[in-house]
């Protein structure tokens, strides 16, 4: 039976590795393997995989993926490191039928933002325009300079700065039956337990961290405003998670059209400044004339984050210019059925350069001739080259491999699957010193130790609400330059002890809706042996031997309650030991 | 630092840490700060992230070219209404939502910068950030921030693992390098799980098995975190409620600051907190008196008037500064906001402060003095006020190397 999967497995691979090989896809993957002085285990039915292709397996899965689940790093090694990641890079070929079950008890995950503004309306309603927000929400989804009722005024005072969202609703449907509590923050529960079970369930791993990576890269704030809560998700799903293997230029064109872009950095208000020359209809509506004009947030993060760097060689000017392209650029029926749309009314029709490069397509030309220009710039190939690598190699990649990636990137006209092809061909990412050379950030920390304790999670909200005490809270990072993927933005103090905490709540079961049988985990080791325990258990939970303090450590805990409490081995003994290792200096690193 | 050490702590520390964990015989910390020691000197920032609108915090309502700027976002001159600005002097005035701060100001605690920055032009929010951190404008490479370099540069006046602290989940780059510096989103979660089912020793195990961990900034973090969770487990936030009336809204803020302090008035052994406070990067819809930016201005004005009033007599060995990134555009853009800009707004409070005065080298608004003809320029550098605060209150007096490069042209007056 094993045989015969493998075999499968390997013909899958072969059909792979042939039909991207214009890409220059997993051949080159294969090529490093044969060239590494250990091999990776050749796909003989039943063979037990050698030690290094055990490790070079949790590598890749603690890097393409949230690290291993029981066992799966012996799978992976038996049917070839590089045949996972061909099959990693093709994930419509992975079925996902679990998962996809699991995630049909969300259904605001599928809905459209028009359904999701019907479905799950904000908590007082307000009289509703037909064109409306556009100039009445602010960036708190709350009415601004409006005199408002004494009562709401209080309300905001009680609690600046946090939407109604703010608490975390259990996820699914609503606490209450009735349509009543269908609040808006539900669809933040819900979005925000798809992607930890989907880290922790989906056979498509390396999907899921690209989609982490490429949503932290193009940042939207959930709680800017109820519009950004509205739009988010269905932002992940069509314009983040379908190009994550495609171009650079049409991931960067779908968030820059995606009306929580659009909404996040304030480009669907930005227009022509007066004075400037705006196309045609330009005027025609005074209802609109008070706030109209330009507003430069999108255009700099697009230029400082986006694209070519913060040290990508651009001006205050350019910034403008930037801007002034983009102008028009906006969101239709934003507070009902939001959707981009082009308004020339709105465009700054005047020149502009920026970069050097004039942008004279004209109208919506402008703004698609910016994108063009910047996907192509070497700053931009630099850019992105750096963050991918600090992403899967180390928090400060060698400089050779960067350059190596940034020049596939512009060969390729920014084809992303080609530069995650180099990349994971590269020497530099399977070298010793680039393995668990990476801290794992909280999100990271939590589906791992899922995954690698073979735990399930329903979905509940108090891992999320864990992940949030850990540093990270999911699709909440303010500011858009998304989260740091380095080791000091996570190594600290309070961190330290929120993670230490975690691992042991998360083994003492004490995590609503995550079940963990521990037991399994020690394999055969007997619980009387508490040598044998600790060791089945390191395997397990970190891979590889632990350093001798925390051998020792965990031994004499064990010891210690053993002796003082029981004759018989304690039942708190097997999680203890489990939510030790999980906060274990080792199981920190991946 | 030598593994002797390391273990001869450990193991001097540790039972106090078990038994806390366990849900607390209150078995006091392994050196308490000997009672009537002199109180300790605790400066804490505020940093406002996201660039706050100076011109609306302290609003220059003298100046005609400020509201011909602004035709729909200006704060209406003293007198002018009920949300008019709050009269502070001939030049400037306070937005009515900081009204909070008020009683602060009257009493000569409180004082305002104007017209401050840094002398780069920078409108990244992450690189000016960074650079009031690193206290290093221009300069990425610096490692450390500027507060922890005051720190080891004003000497140690007695053993603490948690002189410096963080009010946040993870160290703000201000206060990472040398000197022992810690981080935790709040008293109550610092500390090590215990209670059922684990044994009283869960946090000792933690503590040698970080201590032989081959990651070396898993191995140094964790050393100074378990003296700080010992340290800091003793503390009974309870015992410690609000003095003088003091309402700390319920925002964030409110309770980092009500946070705040408790671990002064407990002794923890602090002498620097660090906190922020976000949302005040007001691209669209800012509004005026009332409306977005005077949501944020209600909680800062409220709680810092609050944590004042807590603290009362302590505030005389307190001083509070707040500090943002960069200020916002004196005209407001075609959204009812305002884009990122130069010059803005710190404020001082307590210690020595010379309070009731807004200390400003003012240019005006007018075009010709704007930087680069849209921004307010910047003719205090933020540098010169922490270094004078530093040298007043931290008695740090060797400021070359806590800020290098940079010394003040002259002295401000702003403190001591």
């Amino acid at each position: 039976m094993l045989a015969r999967r493998t075999l499968s497995r390997i013909m899958l691979l072969a059909a792979l590795a042939g039909c991207s090989a214009s890409s220059g896809g997993p051949t080159a993957a294969a090529r490093d393997a044969a060239a590494a002085p250990v091999p990776s285990a050749t796909p003989i039915a039943d063979a037990a995989p050698d030690a290094e292709a055990v490790a070079r397996a949790h590598h890749a899965l603690d890097r393409l993926g949230f690290g291993a689940r029981p066992g799966e790093a012996e799978r992976v090694a038996r049917e070839g490191v590089d045949a996972w990641i061909a099959r990693q890079m093709q994930p419509a070929t992975l079925p996902d039928a679990q998962l996809e079950e699991a995630l049909r008890a969300l259904p605001s995950l599928s809905m459209s933002m028009k359904e999701l503004i019907t479905a799950y309306p904000k908590p007082k309603p307000m009289p509703a325009k037909p064109d409306g927000a556009a100039e009445g929400d602010d960036a708190k989804g709350r009415k601004p300079a409006a005199p408002a009722a004494p009562s709401k005024a209080k309300k905001a005072k009680a609690r600046p700065g946090e939407l109604d969202m703010d608490r975390i609703e259990k996820p699914g449907v609503p606490a209450a039956k009735e349509d009543a509590g269908k609040k808006p923050r539900q669809i933040l529960a819900d979005l925000s337990a798809q992607k930890v079970m989907r880290a922790v369930q989906s056979e498509r791993q390396l999907q899921e961290v690209l989609v982490d990576f490429w949503f932290n890269h193009f940042n939207v704030f959930a709680r800017k405003s109820q519009q950004t809560l509205y739009t988010l998700g269905d932002y992940e799903r069509t314009a983040i998670r379908p190009n994550v293997f495609g171009k650079f230029r049409d991931l960067l064109g779908a968030t820059a059209q995606h009306p929580a872009m659009l909404f996040y950095l304030d480009n669907y208000r930005s227009a022509a400044e007066q004075g400037a020359t705006a196309g045609a209809g330009a005027g025609k509506k005074p209802a609109k004339a008070k706030a109209r004009g330009l507003n430069e947030n999108y255009g700099r993060e697009l230029l400082e984050l986006h694209t070519v760097g913060v040290d990508g060689g651009y001006s205050q000017d350019d910034v403008r210019q930037a801007a002034r392209a983009l102008t028009g650029w906006t969101v239709n029926e934003p507070a009902a059925d939001p959707a981009f749309v082009f308004r020339p009314a709105m465009h700054d029709t005047g020149a502009k350069t920026v970069l050097g490069t004039a942008l004279d397509r004209g109208g919506k030309g402008d703004g698609e001739q910016l994108l063009d220009l910047l996907a192509r710039r070497p700053e931009t190939a630099r850019f992105v080259a750096r963050k991918l690598a600090q992403r899967f190699v180390s928090d400060a990649p060698p400089q050779p491999l960067v350059d190596r990636l940034a020049e596939t990137f512009t060969r390729t006209d920014g084809d992303l699957r080609a530069v995650y092809t180099a990349l994971f061909a590269s020497p530099e990412m399977w070298a010793p010193e680039a393995r668990t050379a990476k801290t794992r950030k909280p999100f990271e920390l939590a589906a791992s130790a899922l995954r690698a304790t073979g735990a399930s999670y329903d979905g509940s909200p108090q891992l999320v609400g864990r992940i949030e005490r850990l540093g990270e809270p999911l699709y909440r990072c303010q500011p858009p330059t998304g989260y740091k993927d380095t080791a000091d933005a996570w190594v600290s103090t309070g961190a330290l002890v929120s993670r230490i905490n975690f691992g042991i709540d998360l083994a003492a079961g004490k995590i609503q809706g995550v079940k963990m049988d521990t037991r399994p985990l020690a394999g055969s080791a007997s619980l009387d042996d508490s040598e044998a325990l600790v060791d089945a258990l390191s395997a397990a939970l970190l891979h590889r031997a632990p350093s001798a303090g925390t051998r020792a450590t965990i031994l004499a805990a064990l010891k210690k309650d053993d002796a003082v409490d029981y004759q018989e081995p304690s039942p708190t003994q097997l999680p203890q030991a489990v939510g030790l290792l999980l906060g274990s200096p080792e199981f920190q690193k991946r | 630092m030598s593994t002797m050490n390391l273990s001869r702590r450990s193991f001097l520390g540790l039972s106090a840490l078990g038994v806390a964990s366990l849900g607390g015989v209150g078995l006091a910390f392994a050196k308490p700060p000997a009672a009537g020691a002199g109180k300790r000197k605790v400066l804490c920032v505020i940093f406002q992230r996201g660039a706050v609108d100076g011109l609306s915090m302290v609003v220059p309502w003298a100046d005609k070219a400020y509201y011909a700027a602004r035709p729909s976002i200006a704060i209406g001159a003293p007198g002018s209404g009920k949300d008019a600005a709050i009269k502070l002097d001939e030049r400037f005035g306070l937005h009515p939502a900081l009204d909070g701060l008020m009683p602060h100001w009257s009493s000569g605690k409180l004082a305002l910068v104007h017209a401050v920055g840094s002398p780069l032009a920078t409108r990244s929010h992450f690189d000016a950030q960074d650079y009031v951190e690193s206290g290093t404008p221009g300069v990425k490479s610096t490692e450390d921030g500027f507060l922890n370099r005051a720190l080891e540069a004003a000497g140690e006046r007695e053993q603490s693992p948690v002189r410096a602290i963080g009010l946040s989940p993870n160290l703000p780059r201000i206060l990472s390098g040398g000197a022992a510096a810690v981080a935790f989103a709040s008293i109550q979660e610092f500390r090590v799980a215990g209670g059922k089912g684990t044994a009283p020793s869960t946090a000792r195990s933690f503590e040698e098995m970080y201590a032989s961990a081959v990651d070396e900034a898993l191995r140094t973090t964790a050393a100074s975190t378990f003296d700080a969770v010992q340290r800091i487990s003793s503390i009974k936030p309870g015992s410690y409620p609000e003095q003088n009336g003091a309402k700390y809204p319920g925002s964030p803020l409110g309770k980092r600051l009500r946070q705040m302090s408790q671990l002064i008035q407990a002794d923890a052994g602090v002498e620097v907190l660090v906190t922020d406070c976000g949302g005040w990067d007001t691209h669209a819809a800012q509004g005026s008196a009332k409306g977005q930016l005077a949501t944020r201005l209600r909680d800062l004005g409220d709680s810092v008037g609050a944590f004042a009033t807590d603290l009362k007599d302590r505030l005389d060995d307190v001083c509070v500064v707040t500090v943002t990134e960069f200020g916002r555009t004196v005209k407001e853009n075609g959204t009812g906001g305002t884009d990122h800009g130069h010059g803005s707004v710190m404020m001082v409070l307590g210690g020595k402060t010379r309070g009731r005065k807004v200390h400003a080298r003012w240019k005006g608004l007018a075009e010709g003095e704007l930087f680069e003809g849209r921004d307010l320029a910047v003719t205090t550098d933020h540098r010169a006020v922490f270094g004078e605060v530093l040298r007043g209150h931290l008695g740090v007096q060797d400021l070359a190397g806590v800020f290098p490069g940079f010394s003040a042209a002259e002295r401000l007056g702003i403190y001591g």
